[in-house]
């Protein structure tokens, strides 16, 4: 099947070639972080965590999104996703396999990173975390690479992947939920102790990551003649609906319990983030444009007459997708360190290093995810029935 | 020269020999006879007698412990690593901001802060290679070769007491003490109670360093130590005591 990712139009290879130009400078960029340490990111004694892991904890709900495809087409045997269930399980491994990556470059001691299995602790979270992600990069290759494969050679998936595709479906919320223990599991951090995270991951995840397949579907619909199908996208975009209401409703709970308690200190975090704090306002405009975006996704998913459109429901799906980066990511992460145990604030900017290594990784992912889609749809495609008579394609 | 199929199976058999000697040898480890002994080393912080000597004791806690331990000055705060520092009243217990009366009262108080080495250590729950432990004798200890740098320990750490080593800490030492290893980047550390003191029978370096004699060093699980006898006498505290981390390093404060 890997032939199909080796033949391409042009823009295919510009395209692959403009993702790795970006991996390159990321390299560069890791290569200078190698050499001096994480000292050329602008994360501090009091900010140790920074855009990293909040690129990794937002990843990981677009990993765990796909589940949203795979179960209803398995579990509930709903056809019309049925062109699109490979793509779930596809973005899912490069979503993964971006995780790992911010995990890596995240570590002070990068060659080190097996420690976590020479001597595996069950009582940390990031022990778990590290299972989890990997069985879960597994288990979407073996089930997403297979069921291909059977298409491919025009027969249905072997009766034994189907306890697979089962694990995967119950696999998929617990990464995401392993990932928000990270955080709620913590004493001392007014922003992240709070039972409500992992729930808040897996809406933001459910409405972040199908919001993506619905923006890259409809990409493919231009650019590689791929059609997944109205009602698919529909299906999606009433999925993406309800997913990110809960989301919004999770954050209006927080928001009601750190300011009608009263209590100043679950209050001083999301007052940093949203107003300043001390004179320190570094992130106000970043979560005003998240929750301004997110009003105007609300807006046009919740009208059927916007959310039908595809270009209005494109407008969505991106705001959607960039509220839930903004939010779950960098805010998720510089709340939880603002204010310092001191009740002192030290301010976090990502340095140009440091976002030069995250969009390489980006770009990584992306270059991953393009070459298993053209492999993806060239099968799909070969099955199609295809007849040029005299000039004109006809299909059927 | 190529090697030869039967050379490599010599050094096969050799290696194995080896690591099942080391292996017969590793595990028998007996504490040195000078050692001091102990179940739960505490520290019991005198912040009246560093109030009154705050002017002429010039911080020796704080200079002893980190040229002792090659402790790296760092001029950029974000990237500065300490083991042992000085701290206001309201930093240091900031759940009592609110409350004016007692912070006119300590406001001028120095408190010094270091690792509180809780008897129920978040930090040592979080590390994903246990490279952050706690001891029999209830030190919270640090292993610089096993740490992947992940910082989870600081994240859970609700009192600021870990430093990562951001930068090559070597050029910032301004004497390298030979006796105690020097960090690489990329690891965390913090202060260890002076486990290499204590293995030795001192005490730890703060403790002796202190010209007013204002720090107190002894075992909690032993009644008749005299830190006992100090903390039911004066009035102590404990750091973010609702946390319930349970910390081992007492402040007296009346």
């Amino acid at each position: 099947m890997i032939e199909k990712a080796l033949t391409g139009s042009k823009k295919y290879w510009l395209w692959l070639a403009f993702l790795g130009t970006l991996i390159f400078i990321g390299f560069l960029c890791y290569l200078l972080q190698w050499k001096i340490g994480l000292g050329i990111t602008g994360m501090s004694r009091d900010v140790s965590w920074g855009f990293y892991i909040a690129n990794f904890t937002f990843l990981v709900g677009v990993a765990a999104s796909a589940v949203m495809v795979v179960l209803p087409y398995y579990w509930h045997n709903y056809k019309d996703f049925g062109k699109i269930t490979v793509l779930g399980e596809f973005l899912a491994i490069s979503a993964v396999l971006m995780c790992m990556l911010f995990i890596f470059v995240d570590l002070g001691q990068p060659n080190r990173v097996l420690n976590v299995l020479r001597y595996p602790t069950p009582n940390s979270v990031f022990f778990f975390d590290a299972c989890v992600l990997s069985g879960y990069l597994l288990l979407n290759l073996l089930c997403g690479w297979t069921v291909l494969h059977a298409e491919y050679k025009g027969t249905k998936y072997p009766s034994w992947l189907k306890p697979f595709i089962y694990l995967a479906i119950l696999w998929a919320p617990s990464i995401h939920i392993v990932t928000a223990f990270i955080y709620q599991g913590i004493p001392g951090r007014h922003f992240w102790l709070t039972a409500i995270m992992a729930p808040r991951f897996l809406a933001s995840a459910f409405s972040a990551g199908p919001a993506l397949i619905i923006i890259l579907a409809l990409l493919l619909k231009r650019v590689a003649n791929f059609d997944a199908g109205q009602k698919a996208i529909q299906t999606l975009a009433k999925i993406v609906t309800y997913a990110f209401v809960l989301n919004l409703l999770f954050f209006f709970f927080e928001v009601f319990t750190a300011f009608y308690s009263g209590i100043q200190s679950h209050q001083a975090p999301i007052k940093y983030l949203f107003a300043g704090l001390h004179g320190h306002a570094e992130w106000v405009p970043f979560m005003w444009a998240s929750y301004i975006l997110a009003f105007i996704a609300l807006i046009l998913l919740v009208i059927p007459a916007t959310r039908k459109n595809e270009t209005t429901l494109a407008v969505a799906c991106l705001s959607v997708f960039i509220a839930a980066w903004i939010d779950k990511g960098i805010g998720l992460i510089t709340g939880g360190y603002t204010p310092t145990p001191f009740e002192t604030i030290t301010p976090y900017r990502p340095t140009l290093p440091e976002i030069g290594i995250a969009i390489g990784i980006w770009a990584l992912g992306f270059f991953v995810l393009t070459i298993l889609y053209k492999i993806a749809l060239g099968v799909k495609e070969s099955k199609e029935l295809r007849v040029k008579y005299q000039g004109v394609l006809i299909k059927k | 020269m190529a090697i030869k199929r039967r050379d490599l199976l010599k050094l096969g058999g050799l290696t194995l020999i080896g690591t099942a000697a080391s292996a017969a040898v590793g595990g028998v480890y007996t504490k040195p006879q000078e050692a001091l002994k102990g179940s739960r080393w505490a520290l019991a912080i005198d912040v009246v007698k560093c109030k009154e000597n705050r002017a002429t004791c010039g911080l020796k806690c704080v200079e002893v412990c980190h040229s002792l331990h090659n402790v790296p000055s760092i001029p950029d705060k974000k990237k500065e690593i300490k083991w042992i520092w000085e701290e206001k009243f309201e930093h240091a217990f900031p759940e009592h901001e609110a409350n004016h009366y007692l912070n006119e009262k300590l406001h001028d108080t120095p408190f010094l802060l270091l690792c509180n080495h809780c008897d129920n250590p978040p930090c040592v729950r979080v590390c994903p290679t246990k490279a952050t432990f706690k001891r029999e004798d209830g030190i919270v200890m640090m292993d610089y070769h096993r740490c992947i740098g992940c910082r989870f320990c600081m994240a859970a750490c609700p009192y600021g007491a870990r430093s990562f080593n951001w930068i090559d800490p070597r050029p910032f030492i301004a004497k390298v003490n030979p006796e105690y290893p020097s960090r690489m980047k990329g690891v965390v550390e913090k202060c260890t109670l002076c486990y290499e003191r204590i293995a030795e029978g001192k005490i730890p370096a703060c403790v002796e360093a202190c010209p007013a004699k204002a720090i107190v060093f002894g075992d909690l699980r032993n009644p008749n130590d005299e830190i006992n006898k100090i903390l039911k006498e004066r009035l102590a505290v404990r750091r973010k005591e609702e946390l319930t981390t349970y910390p081992s390093v007492f402040y007296l404060i009346g």
